[in-house]
């Protein structure tokens, strides 16, 4: 009887050392074989599986895992965030969307200083406003090397405008909205021919863009100013580009697809839109969303107002990393000249650097998808001489109660009024959150 | 250790014959502590997983913590205090509250039928009752996104219905009650079926000759269902709402997954459907990276939960008391 009850007693200390022993041993590391293996983080389509191999092939020692290619930015940027903050877990090099750079650059002890890693000779390689968004507010630390930049078109669909009888060869669709008043017009031509499609997909991405080039045009920041002031309702930019998307929501151009939502994509496929605005990084997402079937149906024309860009990204290296020298060696090879225009060559990605930009592989280059459409050309005329927009801490959030305002009216919730009211004051809320 | 313990048995016999009182106490201490080792294990699990990151949350809702930010500021009641006057977070509260009634009450009285249905003589009964399961063991994620194209406004099925029958497209997305609704069919198709067995299990443990005196008396079908079946199933029906009590009030995937392209976790352009857990999320996560206000969300859902299975004892105790005095 004893036996047994003292048997029993050390199979529950046992059983308790045990379990404590499992909770204690999380996270350990794999064995090194010599080999490095370096994770690379980035959402949508970067387009660099022909660089890995090169480097791979070039760097023996090195294996290059990506991951989250074809995911959503909202998806991507929390999970990044919340690495970040737990210290553990992100990739060796991640990419960055410029909107959510703002942030990170709040709070650099997160990342490696890449100045301190032989970058600052790399200046000239990239646009200079590029190479400026990089750095934190003291210009002390870089943070991240530019990848891509978003020049402005507009994407369109040649079967549709010929249905409704406009025009269908790009100069000459180009020359029929040399302002945003005549893009509103021909919508309405449009619009009248009931074609059974939409003029716009909707009207929170037109807004964006209309914001960001209205903004790069006059003030050069959006909702905050240059010392972080919210000026949501005191930059004209703001109100200009609000109002003239109302005019488009009032024509009945917009088709109502919330951006990049089940109905949106349902709609590339369906053909029930005409135009979309058309960040150079766009015209991936339109390839992916149409799909084959529509290939030779789209075209590319030129934006209306002058300008804009909208997007593009950064590569940095997370101070976590336990690869630094080989994770900076990689970003650095991935946004050179050569990366960025092998890039190009993938997915569309439009070069931040000068000498990328001048290469004829750019600018010769066209899209077979979008009928030969002479994207080098089209998307990098503007970015050269592009003025950039400023982007202050809470850029995201501010912008998302903007947008959304602008998504109530579209869908008939409030009038225009009301919709700048609730846009003024749940951006002023949530910029003090 | 584990090996020390082990190796010990087969030296014990020895010191046992020459001190018979130290396997005495030995035993005396084993059927003292024992019965705590043995239960130990969940303790210490609740420990790690529940009782750690509960304090954690209380102690980061009470600074001003940037997620990514070095040095949080401790803030005192701050986080509450705003919370208590932020109308986002009201309207999370009653949204996450009308979806809970609104699933919850048709999804008991259907799965009162489904069980009263099943507990008849069917042919292949085994083979019914194993298919009301199905929907449950079905992936959640899968689910929303299969109703949220369901629900579309453009290309939906329902829509399309609808208009078979000449009602106008709903914009089930952006209406706050079509969105309820919606929401509310995603939670009752995933969870009928589970509470119809559970119905059903404890409709078997009635007594056979309680119905067939009720027969007797001339009690047709529908009278026996509500003055035996239902009077005695009641703990069974208190049980089953405390479990969708819990799981409503914190109700995120369908919501979240119903919703999609930018901005999904608002549910909606005026926020139509956004659950408290979304409002957590939205909060302490993108676009607004504060930790500190995510937490106090977290905790005052705590509370929200508290309250309602505070109501559901008492209900419960009621009920038991009720119930008791109809057996004697």
């Amino acid at each position: 009887m004893v036996i047994f009850s003292r048997r029993r007693l050390g199979v529950a200390l046992v059983a308790t050392a045990a379990l404590l022993g499992t909770a204690a041993c999380g996270g350990a590391d794999a064995a090194d074989d010599g080999t490095v293996t370096l994770t690379v983080d980035v959402f949508g389509q970067f387009g660099y599986d022909e660089l890995y191999k090169e480097y791979m092939a070039s760097h023996p020692g090195v294996k290059i895992v990506e991951r989250g290619t074809g995911s959503n930015l909202d998806e991507y940027s929390p999970k990044l965030t919340q690495w970040l903050a737990a210290g553990k877990g992100a990739g060796d090099v991640v990419a960055i969307e410029e909107g959510l750079l703002v942030e990170y650059k709040a709070n650099p002890q997160n990342f490696v200083n890449l100045l301190d890693h032989g970058a600052a000779d790399l200046k000239g390689n990239f646009l200079e406003w590029k190479w400026n968004q990089g750095l934190t507010a003291d210009g002390k630390q870089l943070i991240g090397l530019g990848t891509d930049v978003g020049g402005i078109a507009i994407c369109y669909r040649k079967d549709l405008f010929a249905k409704a009888g406009l025009p269908t060869e790009r100069d000459e669709v180009s020359r029929l909205w040399p302002t945003w008043q005549d893009f509103i017009k021909v919508g309405e031509q449009f619009t009248a021919k009931n074609t059974g499609a939409s003029f716009l997909d909707g009207a929170t991405n037109t807004f964006n863009t209309i914001l960001l080039q209205t903004a790069g045009n006059t003030t050069g920041y959006s909702y905050y100013d240059t010392s972080d002031n919210l000026v949501v309702d005191s930059n004209p930019a703001v109100r200009q580009a609000y109002d003239t998307t109302m005019d488009i929501i009032d024509s009945g151009l917009s088709g109502k697809y919330g951006s990049w939502s089940e109905e949106w994509v349902s709609a590339f496929k369906q053909s029930k839109f005409a135009t979309i605005a058309c960040p150079s990084w766009m015209t991936g997402v339109i390839e992916g969303n149409a799909g084959e079937g529509a290939k030779g149906k789209w075209d590319i024309a030129q934006v209306p107002g002058s300008g804009g860009n909208w997007g593009g990204s950064f590569l940095a290296v997370p101070k976590q990393t336990k690869h630094r020298a080989e994770a900076i060696e990689l970003a650095k090879f991935l946004t050179s000249a050569k990366g960025q225009i092998g890039a190009f060559k993938a997915k569309g990605a439009l070069p931040s650097s000068p000498q990328a930009l001048d290469d004829p592989a750019i600018a010769d280059s066209t899209d077979a998808y979008f009928s030969g459409a002479p994207v080098g050309k089209i998307f990098s005329a503007g970015a050269k001489s592009l003025k950039p927009v400023y982007m202050g801490p809470k850029n995201q959030a501010v912008r998302t109660e903007v947008e959304n305002a602008v998504r109530t009216v579209e869908l008939g919730q409030r009038s225009p009024g009301q919709g700048w009211t609730d846009a003024v004051t749940n951006a002023k809320k949530a910029a003090a959150k | 250790m584990a090996v020390h313990l082990d190796a010990r048995p087969p030296a014990v016999p020895a010191p046992r014959r020459s001190h018979p009182d130290r396997g005495h106490r030995l035993a005396r201490l084993d059927t003292r502590f024992s019965p705590y080792l043995y239960i130990a294990p969940f303790f210490l699990l609740f420990a790690v997983f529940g009782l750690y990151p509960l304090g954690y949350t209380l102690w980061v809702s009470l600074h001003d913590w940037d997620l990514l930010g070095a040095s949080p500021t401790f803030v005192g009641a701050q986080n509450y205090r705003q919370l208590m006057s932020d109308p986002d977070f009201w309207n999370s509260v009653v949204n996450t509250l009308g979806i809970f009634a609104l699933s919850t009450v048709p999804q008991m009285l259907l799965a009162l039928w489904l069980a009263n249905l099943l507990n008849r003589q069917l042919r292949g009964r085994t083979g019914w009752r194993m298919a009301v399961l199905v929907p449950n063991v079905t992936s959640t994620a899968a689910v929303a996104i299969v109703f949220g194209v369901l629900f579309s406004r453009e290309f939906g099925m329902i829509n399309w219905l609808l208009d078979l029958v000449g009602i106008d497209p709903v914009n089930w997305k952006a209406n706050r009650l079509a969105s309820w609704v919606a929401i509310s069919a995603m939670v009752d198709w995933r969870w009928t079926g589970y509470n119809a067995l559970i119905f059903l299990a404890a409709m078997q443990a009635i007594p056979r000759d309680l119905y067939e005196s009720a027969s007797i008396d001339g009690a047709g079908r529908a009278r026996q269902f509500w003055s035996i079946t239902v009077p005695l199933l009641k703990p069974t029906i208190v049980f089953a709402v405390i479990i969708s009590t819990i799981g409503g009030l914190q109700l995120f995937t369908e919501p979240r997954l119903f919703h999609s392209g930018t901005n999904a976790i608002r549910g909606g352009p005026l926020r139509e459907s956004q659950t408290m857990t979304m409002y957590m999320f939205e909060n302490a996560f993108a676009p607004h990276y504060n930790f500190g206000y995510g937490s106090a969300v977290a905790w005052l859902l705590f509370a929200l939960i508290a309250i309602v299975a505070a109501v559901n004892v008492l209900v419960l105790r009621r009920l038991g008391g009720g119930r008791r005095e109809e057996t004697r």
